[in-house]
């Protein structure tokens, strides 16, 4: 009997801690796949964030290091250094990247920093219980912004991927959705090109992936989805804001 | 051969002939010669320099560069290591071996760009949160900045904890002749183990499992075996790595505790007084933490006194003060903020504390005490003077009472105040009698004039008395 479906040997036999509806799942086996399918996978070095993916060393089937909140791009630069020949890459959150480790990944990237990051957004801080980050969407809800995110109070949320792409030193930069099957094709092919331009010594390399909340955003599963596709593509467009393969050097479909 | 070096460069050059290829760094005063060393220097060995956006981001780069296996240091000064904390608590919680070196300057805050010695507590009480100790080596000259560099590798990879070279801005910035050929490609210690332990992307065998370089353990009784745990490496620290030097402390009864920068001044001071006959002697520790706790108890056996010597405002103080357990007074003296103490100072102060434990000869030391000594004496005179005048009234006094003359007098003055007693006696009597007599007298004859009187009335009455009856009366 062929084998039609079966698990990325880059992900351990651990099972995930992460709530029904949440889409950390699905971003972890994509970057594992990814890993797994350019053969880097086992010699890879990976850097976990502070968030509800601080237990990602529990499940990428690779070395891995437990960085402070904020910190990983650091942690990854020392790494690559050491190892330059190995793939290295962080996994964080939009609280631990854009807000207190916005210092860290604008060097990272500016310094064209030899990793590959996945920079999961989901507009919310999760694993501390729902409060408000730098990416809530205006007039959202959270425990911190009881009456909706007011922007004349608190401003508006930071574009990750636009704000990166103007610098010179990264190499590629996307944002996708994994709300539905054809965009978690289209972000595994972005999460492969990254790590593919990494290991081609090209530069530093993000993929931004819209991801879900149920448990904070007070929605089922289904209802987190629709969200997404609904209210935060809107707000965060999806695209390739910057390939430095791509010939001629416009942008395909990003950077609206 | 030796060679005039500053301080910060002969670090960075130890490190790197110590096997050092990372280092991560950001600039502040007065350790840039490290970082600016370094940026010329490692590129040549094959090694990696990299300027940081800040003092956080390049302790987190060690962190990495040290958890793939690399030997990594990273430098900075006071405020620069505030911001290290974080990662330093990281580094110890994850067992990864690094060096930082602190090139002390004033605080707190911005402070001064001048030497000090006030981050001991931050050094020695791990600075960051959480349970841990790091060892700590304090060199007092460019040489030994050079060797205990050099060690410093090898004691971080020896425990998988980092190591803190604790300077000052003046370590730093000394230039004095050191011995680079005796440190060139030095070895690792012979008793350092492969890092099977390192992250950096290895195939997994038995030897080597995957890598997981963690400080988080959410479950608290496992926390607190991995604390439990590190606690115990950090007693193998303090029993295996713990150094100091001994000067002059053969007969010293007074010992002075200086570390760095401060024992050079202390230990001219101390020559001095030795020149003068003050019994002194120094204890340096060389490793600030674990602190030489056992040999500064050894010199209870001849000091009666501690001086401590520190730029800040009294911290290790405290160590000797626990070192020491309340057998002898423990005094201190400092400067601060970027201020260094002369040798003059510290020597003066070496020399009133041989006074204050020195037996009284009675001689004088000062013009004050000459004073108070000249004024004591005249009024133990001028009372001895009242003393004697006194004794010799209350004699005289007692002489005249015991005498016979004084005697004879009060019987006489007794006999005759008994004889005028007793006249007066008489003379009162006989007139109380006499004045009985005179009213006795007196009553008599008012007596008999009353008898006159009531005779002659009753002779008047019975001349003119009415009939017996007959009459009535009031008619």
């Amino acid at each position: 009997m062929a084998v039609v479906f079966a698990k990325t040997k880059m992900l351990c036999e651990k099972p995930f801690h992460y709530c029904p509806g949440c889409t950390h799942g699905i971003i972890h086996r994509l970057v594992a796949e990814a890993l797994d399918e350019l053969g880097i996978g086992e010699t890879a070095i990976g850097v976990a964030p502070v968030g509800c993916a601080v237990f990602a060393y529990d499940y990428f089937a690779c070395d891995m290091m437990e960085a402070a909140h904020g910190r990983a791009p650091a942690v990854a630069t020392g790494i690559k250094r050491v190892c330059p020949d190995k793939a290295v890459f962080t996994y964080q959150g939009d609280g631990d990247l854009a807000s207190i480790g916005t210092a860290e990944i604008i060097h990272a990237a500016t310094r064209g920093e030899k990793i590959t990051t996945i920079f999961v957004n989901n507009a919310i801080y999760g694993m501390t219980g729902g409060q408000m980050a730098p990416t809530t969407l205006p007039g959202q809800v959270t425990t911190t912004s009881p009456y909706g995110r007011d922007t004349s109070h608190c401003g508006w949320p930071v574009k990750v991927s636009e704000m990166l792409s103007t610098l010179t030193g990264p190499a590629y930069i996307a944002r996708v959705s994994v709300h539905d099957v054809p965009n978690i094709k289209k972000a595994k092919a972005a999460i492969k090109k990254a790590f593919q331009l990494q290991m081609e010594g090209k530069g530093f390399t993000l993929v931004e992936v819209l991801s879900t909340c149920p448990t904070n955003w007070g929605k089922t599963p289904q209802e987190a989805l629709m969200w997404v596709k609904e209210s935060m593509i809107p707000a965060y467009p999806l695209g390739v804001f910057k390939d430095v393969t791509a010939q001629p050097a416009t942008p395909e479909g990003g950077a609206q | 051969m030796k060679q005039l070096m500053k301080g910060n460069e002969a670090i960075a050059e130890a490190a790197i002939q110590a096997g050092c290829r990372f280092f991560f760094g950001y600039p502040i005063t007065p350790q840039n010669q490290i970082p600016e060393y370094m940026s010329k220097r490692l590129p040549q060995v094959g090694g990696c320099f990299l300027q940081a956006e800040s003092e956080i981001a390049a302790i987190n780069m060690v962190y990495g560069a040290g958890g793939a296996g690399a030997r990594v240091m990273t430098s900075s000064s006071s405020p620069g290591i505030s911001l290290k904390q974080e990662g330093i608590s990281y580094i110890v919680g994850a067992e990864v071996p690094c060096v930082i070196v602190n090139m002390v300057r004033g605080g707190p805050g911005l402070g001064s760009i001048q030497p000090a010695q006030s981050d001991y507590y931050q050094a020695t009480r791990g600075g960051g949160h959480g349970d841990y100790r790091m060892c700590v080596l304090a060199p007092g000259s460019v040489q030994e900045a050079v060797d205990l560099t050099q060690d410093a590798f090898d004691i971080a990879d020896r425990y998988r904890n980092p190591v803190l070279v604790l300077g000052d801005g003046l370590i730093g910035q000394m230039m004095e002749p050191v011995d680079m050929d005796k440190v060139a490609d030095r070895a690792p210690a012979a008793d350092l183990k492969e890092k099977n332990w390192a992250a950096n992307g290895h195939i997994p065998t038995e030897d080597s499992p995957r890598a997981i370089i963690n400080s988080l353990y959410i479950d608290p009784q496992v926390l607190e075996n991995h604390c439990k745990r590190l606690q115990a490496k950090y007693d193998l620290i303090a029993a295996n790595e713990c150094r100091w030097q001994e000067e002059m402390l053969s007969d010293a009864e007074i010992v002075i505790v200086a570390y760095g920068t401060t024992s050079r001044i202390a230990r001219s001071a101390m020559r001095k007084c030795r020149e003068k006959g003050i019994k002194v002697g120094m204890l340096r520790p060389i490793t600030l933490w674990p602190f030489p706790d056992a040999a500064l108890r050894k010199t209870l056996s001849t000091a009666k006194a501690y001086l401590v010597l520190e730029m800040s405002m009294g911290q290790m103080v405290d160590d000797v003060r626990l070192a020491i357990n309340g057998e002898r007074p423990v005094h201190f003296y400092g400067r601060t903020g970027g201020m260094v103490p002369t040798v003059a100072e510290t020597a003066a102060q070496i020399e009133q504390l041989a006074q204050s434990i020195a037996p009284d000869d009675g001689t004088c030391r000062t013009e004050f005490e000459k004073t108070v000594r000249g004024a004591a004496e005249k009024i133990d005179a001028a009372a001895e003077v009242v003393g004697k005048k006194l004794d010799e009234a209350g004699k005289k006094i007692t002489e005249t009472f015991n005498s016979p003359e004084l005697h004879k007098k009060a019987q006489d003055v007794g006999k005759q105040a008994s004889d005028f007693a007793v006249r007066t006696a008489d003379t009162v009597a006989k007139g109380v009698t006499e004045l009985f007599g005179a009213i006795g007298k007196a009553v008599e004859s008012v007596q008999k004039d009353l008898k006159d009187i009531e005779q002659q009335q009753k002779a008047e009455s019975d001349e003119s008395e009415p009939p017996k009856d007959g009459g009535k009366e009031g008619e």
